[in-house]
């Protein structure tokens, strides 16, 4: 098991690297810039297999920022392309985070059915 | 008059007042702001670690393992978001509550919230994906390119 | 003669100036419990105002400040001839079903935050021009309804930044008539569209400072009169960042600003108050206007005032486009006479 400390340090570092492009960067950068961003950075560096290394080391201090979601979605589609070829490349990646989806999307539904934003 | 470019001169005039407000346009406290999204960010992965290791002892593998934890998250997440607390927490952790899952999720459920008075259908229903959707599809489109790659690597 | 009332290029002088009779203010909790909250009429105790959703109750704000504006000369809305009223929703929309439950003749008009000084100048100009001798004019924003409008859904977790601004909620409405007691807006000018090419989402200060600049130049150029004429030169919303910019502008065209010119922006909060770089909305300059400024004019304690309200004629849309974001201002002068 990764120790707690090296998730706190992956983790912080990750999202250090996003907090110093938010204030550096103009303004324009947004939250859904950023998560964007993750996601694509996190879905590439995987892909090259630099990312399984980190996720070695931080556990869910790589898993949980949204690169690690770009890391799920690709290694998803790549154990598919093995087993699939051609169809996997399509069905692979949403398989892998189909849950992670889902349960944000319901999650959310719900939260608007109970929730009234209070601002 | 002598004015050679009325465009020209417009844009070098801009340019000018651009340097100016620079200059006297505060930055933000970036130190501050690094502190806490390292902290911030740093905890939600502890607290999420520990919800892992917990699942791996009770038995489970380790990608129902992550996966499970991944949706405790969200819905932590969601919680938060719901109850007024997570915005709170963004103000001051930036990054640091927007790059973990959990800042996927607020998104989610903050703009399935905010137009539940504009309907459950187009408000709620579309809006839902305002920034969920553009991080889905471009972390679609990435994986699928991967894809391809992979397909087009090992034929 | 045409335009005999026109002065210089920009700017209206009033024959007969029109009368700021009577006016109210009502706004939310927050800007209650700011520097000047014992100066509003009436503070809301939430954001909600009794309606079911925010939109609703930024109409109810608008409807019920003219309401109260007219009742203070024990007037119905009936009595006035035209509501001039705008907001910074898309379509007007809280004018536009205020006026609709009012029932006045309406016109709507949208000068972002300038509102108050457009309503202002353009209902002075209806009198003095003859063609009616009692209106209103009217604006209000709301900090939930802008902040969707805008900027995010208000439950996600965004980071403000130094530059950013608090839209304010309230209401003002101004009872303006050719005959009665109070003090009288003697000239006005309209100010023109500037675009500096700032396109910072977060920062309208900064857009909005040249246009600022340019109005109050050119109201002092086209009457010329001295920069110390004044008590107080007061603009709408630039903030402190906003603020400083102008005050470096002012300098460069010859005006001096200090000591006596503030921003309603910097005024409405307190630094605590965790606003980052000041308020913003129709409703900043409106109740300020129709709050401390006003009654400090009834006291006596000023007698000159311009109003520069200012307004960044930002779109969402046109800024994913990469459009900059253009701004404007309209000074309104209101002496005691």
């Amino acid at each position: 098991m990764v120790p707690l400390y090296m998730a706190f340090l992956v983790g912080g570092a990750l999202c250090l690297i996003g907090q110093i492009i938010m204030d550096v960067t103009k303004p324009t950068i947004t939250p859904g810039h950023i998560l964007v961003g993750y996601i694509s950075c996190g879905a590439i560096l995987s892909g090259l297999g630099l990312y399984q290394p980190l996720v070695n080391i931080g556990g869910a201090g790589a898993t949980i920022p949204l690169s690690g979601f770009g890391h799920l979605l690709a290694q998803g589609t790549i154990k598919a392309v093995e087993q699939k070829g051609l169809l996997g490349a399509l069905s692979g990646g949403v398989e892998a985070a189909a849950a992670g989806i889902t349960a944000a999307i319901v999650f959310g539904y719900v939260a608007a059915v109970l929730f009234d934003p209070k601002g | 008059m002598g004015m050679p470019n009325p465009d020209k001169l417009k844009k070098v005039e801009a340019e000018e007042y651009d340097t100016l407000v620079q200059q006297l346009k505060p930055k933000p406290a970036i130190f501050k702001n690094c502190v806490w999204a390292f902290t911030v960010g740093g905890l939600i992965c502890v607290i999420a670690q520990l919800i892992t290791n917990y699942l791996l002892v009770s038995g489970m593998s380790g990608t129902d393992a992550s996966a499970f934890t991944s949706v405790i998250m969200i819905f932590l997440a969601a919680f938060f978001t719901g109850i007024g607390i997570y915005d709170e927490l963004g103000k001051r952790a930036g990054a640091g509550s927007i790059v973990p899952i959990t800042g996927f999720a607020n998104a989610i459920v903050a703009s399935a919230m905010e137009f539940k008075r504009e309907g459950y259908i187009f408000g709620v229903g579309a809006r839902i994906f305002t920034v969920a959707g553009p991080t889905l599809v471009f972390g679609f489109a990435v994986s699928v390119l991967i894809g391809l790659i992979k397909v087009f690597i090992t034929s | 003669m045409p335009a005999k009332k026109k002065k210089g290029i920009q700017t209206v002088v009033f024959e007969n100036p029109p009368v700021l009779t009577s006016w109210a203010s009502i706004v939310g909790p927050k800007e209650g419990e700011g520097p000047w909250g014992g100066d509003f009429d009436w503070i809301l105790e939430d954001y909600m105002f009794g309606e079911d959703t925010w939109e609703k109750a930024e109409n109810k704000m608008l409807r019920e400040t003219v309401k109260l504006a007219l009742s203070k000369n024990n007037l119905e809305p009936d009595d006035a001839e035209i509501l001039l009223a705008g907001d910074l929703l898309n379509q007007v929309i809280s004018s536009n079903f205020a006026a609709r439950e009012l029932g006045m003749p309406f016109l709507g008009l949208y000068g972002a935050c300038s509102t108050v000084a457009e309503a202002l100048l353009t209902g002075a100009m209806l009198i003095d021009g003859g063609f009616c001798e009692r209106i209103v004019a009217a604006t209000c924003s709301h900090h939930h309804t802008a902040e969707r409008q805008f900027r995010f859904p208000t439950e996600q977790g965004t980071q403000p930044t130094p530059s950013t601004q608090w839209t304010v909620t309230g209401a003002g409405a101004i009872v303006l008539e050719f005959l009665g007691v109070g003090p009288r807006i003697t000239s006005a000018t309209i100010g023109r569209v500037i675009d500096m090419k700032q396109n910072d989402m977060t920062d309208m200060g900064s857009a909005m400072a040249p246009a600022a600049a340019d109005t109050i130049k050119a109201h002092f150029h086209d009457l010329d009169i001295p920069s110390d004429y004044y008590d107080l030169v007061v603009t709408g919303d630039l903030a402190k960042v906003g603020m400083a910019i102008l005050e470096r502008l002012l300098v460069r065209e010859g005006l001096t600003p200090k000591p006596n010119y503030s921003d309603c922006g910097v005024l409405i909060f307190d630094e605590s108050q965790g606003v980052n770089s000041g308020g913003s909305g129709c409703g900043c300059a409106a109740c300020m206007l129709c709050g401390p400024l006003l009654k400090k004019m009834v006291k006596g304690e000023i007698n000159k005032l311009l109003l520069v309200a200012t307004g960044a004629l930002m779109s969402p849309t046109a800024s994913y486009q990469g459009e900059t974001i253009p701004g404007i201002a309209h000074a309104v002068a209101i002496e005691n006479y």
